[in-house]
């Protein structure tokens, strides 16, 4: 997936952030470029989820140190409505249901909204409701979706593919995706990582975030990252995730301390 | 997340203006003089001043009423001037005769007269500090035979059915500001519909209070005979002031065998400031009866405006078969708060009734539904269905839902459905994060909230709606 003419979409620098005055993220390193698939994994509450929503700009965490370039931009620079136009997506761990607003009127608005931003071509409802069936066939969805309330009463199946379709719509230069397995029976992850696997392209890039392996059986990562205490401890190729399933993450930690350890004696 | 959301719902009063009209305004204070002053500046027949004395006596027995979940500092009702009419008053035919500046204020309501009322199709009788200056359409629909003109008017010129249905429906002493409004009404709209004459167009009404420490007490009064049909628009506004106005109003609707009423309202009266400080107490008395048979009487309310509402439109369902309907958004925020729900009285077999209730509370507001359901012994066969919705916008607003339900024959079937929500900062952030700002969003959630009251109104109505909750409507058709 890698070539020659990759370009580096993310570039991160020390970045520290903290919530409710926790220092959460204290210190990554990440570059990102196109064409490539990360996995970011590690246990829970190493910051792996802060990371990916920090990275979004939710309003919870507040950004204390480094800086993260997208594209040669300054990202904290642009509001979290902002760096979705300009392609930095974020599937959710849990999508919050939105009771009363009709999916497609909501998928339809945020996909114009996008276009309007690349000076593309805004959809009216009919033209949108060919377009929207045609992406939902990638992901098997039952097109009563988009008559529902946006996530309500959706199964964590449902959601997930919810997920993935707005991905396939916005067609994203950057997709986190944070959590995308969680919830999902075999044959659910087996289409969500279809869906994916199909969005991939020469482009764009994306994020994994996970905490297990198995995900990664069907999307291949070129980098495995694993987080700890907050910062990036372990980077390797796909072979890395294979390794962390068997021995778990222990090691990985206590290596990371004795090299820390090692560094500063 | 709260400065968008407190920007959205802090959207400044428009209607804030003060219009320059002299107008001929009663000394303060209430008493059997005022009354009689009123009658006779009304040169009201002998009947009338009865029915008014008679409300008044009853009136000073009776006591506030204190079980609404609201609380403002006592009225003085001595500190009121009761009566208040633009100068000079005489009868006008056209619209060119209303005075210029009147009719300047009526544009910046973007009140649809004239050319706009014609092409919108709306009637408009204008009650403006209580008394109605023009009455368009009178002509087209006198020749279905429809009246529509100030209560006033109609005194003069159709005395016996006003004799006759005045009151029927909230007699004088049903409670303390019906009373209040039975004494010293000033002015209102009355409407006819008779037998068999489907209403061609909505007929439309716009209050608007003018005068510093005036009260407004406008009674509005229709009657649709057997099997004819009326959709009947009310938009309200108000001046800003920094101290509290009364509006105590009082509305009959009366439906006969096979007729249908519709009443909708938009109230934007000034809600005070973003302290607390001025805004109207709107203590209104809304009552339909479905007299005859297969009668409907529908209420669409969207309420924004006032300090204080205290308000329940209501059906009692005398007819067989008859059906009432009940359909609300009422928005409160800084220091607002709302009492408002309805009642829905069923007498007759197989009446069937509807409530369909969205609360929506900002700022330091406090957003109540308060209704009541009876189920009479003789109401054979009666349905109701109600649904009763709060959302609340940030964490300093309240939302209570009171539900009365007395069901007193075996056959009746009534279902209550209540929830509460939140416009919380992950579904603002889940819109940002898929490019949609914190104003689109917000829209759409409301809109979304409100979409099963919304459809109840009157095209143009529901798009005035939808601004005035600072919000717009995503999307055209479909």
């Amino acid at each position: 997936m890698m070539h020659q003419d990759s370009k580096t979409l993310l570039a991160v620098r020390g970045l520290r952030a903290t919530v409710n005055g926790i220092e959460i993220l204290k210190g990554i390193d990440l570059t990102v470029k196109t064409g490539e698939v990360h996995a970011i994994m590690g246990p829970n509450g190493s910051g792996k989820s802060t990371f990916a929503k920090t990275l979004a700009g939710h309003p919870a965490y507040e950004v204390t140190g480094g800086e993260v370039m997208f594209e040669g931009k300054n990202l904290f620079e642009l509001a979290p409505e902002a760096r979705a136009r300009a392609g930095v997506f974020l599937g959710f761990q849990y999508p919050v249901e939105i009771p009363g607003v009709a999916n497609s009127q909501f998928l339809r608005l945020a996909y114009n909204t996008v276009q309007a931003q690349r000076g593309k071509e805004e959809l009216d409802p009919l033209e949108f409701d060919d377009f929207v069936r045609e992406k939902m066939k990638l992901l098997e969805m039952n097109p009563d979706f988009l008559d529902r309330s946006v996530n309500e009463g959706f199964s964590g199946g449902e959601k997930k593919r919810n997920e993935i379709l707005q991905m396939a719509l916005l067609e994203p230069r950057l997709a986190i995706l944070d959590e995308t397995d969680s919830g999902l029976d075999i044959d659910a992850l087996r289409v969500v990582a279809g869906g994916v696997n199909q969005l991939i392209t020469r482009d764009n890039a994306i994020v994994l975030v996970t905490h297990y392996q198995r995900l990664l059986n069907y999307i291949v990562p070129d980098y495995v990252h694993v987080m700890d205490g907050g910062r990036i401890v372990k980077t390797g190729g796909k072979e890395l995730a294979v390794e962390l399933e068997t021995r778990g993450y222990d090691w990985v930690s206590v290596e990371h301390k004795s090299a820390a350890r090692a560094t500063t004696a | 997340m709260s400065t968008a959301l407190q920007h959205l719902v802090n959207q400044p009063y428009k209607h804030g203006f003060v219009t320059d009209i002299e107008s001929d305004v009663a000394p303060k204070g209430l008493n059997e003089d005022t009354i009689r002053l009123i009658s006779a500046k009304k040169n009201e027949p002998e009947w009338l001043l009865e029915f008014r004395l008679k409300a008044y006596r009853q009136w000073l027995k009776m006591a506030e009423p204190k079980w609404p979940n609201v609380k403002y500092p006592k009225i003085d009702f001595q500190a009121i001037s009761y009566y208040s009419a633009p100068k000079p008053k005489k009868k006008l035919a056209s619209m060119d005769e209303v005075d210029p500046e009147l009719l300047r204020t009526f544009e910046k309501l973007g009140v649809p007269m004239n050319e706009r009322a014609a092409l919108a199709g709306v009637a408009v009788d204008v009650i403006f500090d209580s008394v109605s200056v023009a009455t368009t359409y009178k002509q087209k629909l006198a020749e279905v035979g429809i009246i529509f003109c100030s209560i006033s008017e109609a005194v003069h010129e159709h005395a016996e059915f006003v004799k006759q249905y005045l009151g029927t429906v909230v007699p004088v002493g049903d409670n303390y500001y019906a009373a209040l409004n039975s004494a010293v009404f000033t002015d209102g709209s009355f409407c006819f519909i008779p037998k068999g004459v489907k209403c061609p167009m909505d007929l439309s009404t716009y209050f608007r209070i003018n005068t510093e420490a005036s009260g407004q007490f406008e009674r509005t009064l229709i009657v649709a005979e057997e099997g004819s049909s009326v959709s009947y628009l009310e938009g309200c506004t108000a001046p800003k002031f920094d101290t509290n106005q009364l509006h105590a109003a009082v509305v009959e609707l009366i439906a006969l065998d096979n007729a249908d009423i519709k009443y909708s309202t938009v109230q934007n009266w000034y809600a005070g400031d973003e302290n607390g400080v001025g805004g109207i107490y709107n203590f209104v008395t809304k009552r339909g009866l479905c007299k005859g048979v297969n009668s409907r009487i529908s209420w669409t309310q969207v309420e924004t405006g006032s300090a204080i509402t205290w308000k329940y439109p209501s059906c009692i369902l005398r007819g067989d078969n008859s059906v009432g309907e009940f359909y609300s958004v009422a928005l409160t925020n800084n220091y607002q708060q709302a009492d408002t729900g309805t009642k829905m009285v069923h007498l007759g077999k197989n009446t069937r009734s509807t409530i369909v209730s969205k609360g929506i509370s900002a700022g330091h507001s406090n957003n109540s539904y308060r209704g009541l359901v009876r189920i009479a012994p003789t109401a054979e066969g009666a349905r109701n269905y109600s649904q009763c919705d709060s959302m609340l916008i940030g964490d300093q607003c309240g939302a209570n839902t009171f539900p009365y339900i007395r069901v007193n024959n075996h056959s009746a079937k009534v279902e209550h459905e209540a929830s509460t929500s939140k416009i919380g900062e992950d579904q603002l952030f889940y819109f940002a994060q898929r490019g949609i700002g914190a104003e689109e969003a917000v829209s759409m959630i409301i809109n979304g909230f409100c979409k099963d009251v919304f459809q109840q109104l009157p095209m143009e109505f529901a798009v005035e709606a939808t601004k005035l909750l600072g919000l717009k409507l995503e999307g055209s058709v479909g």
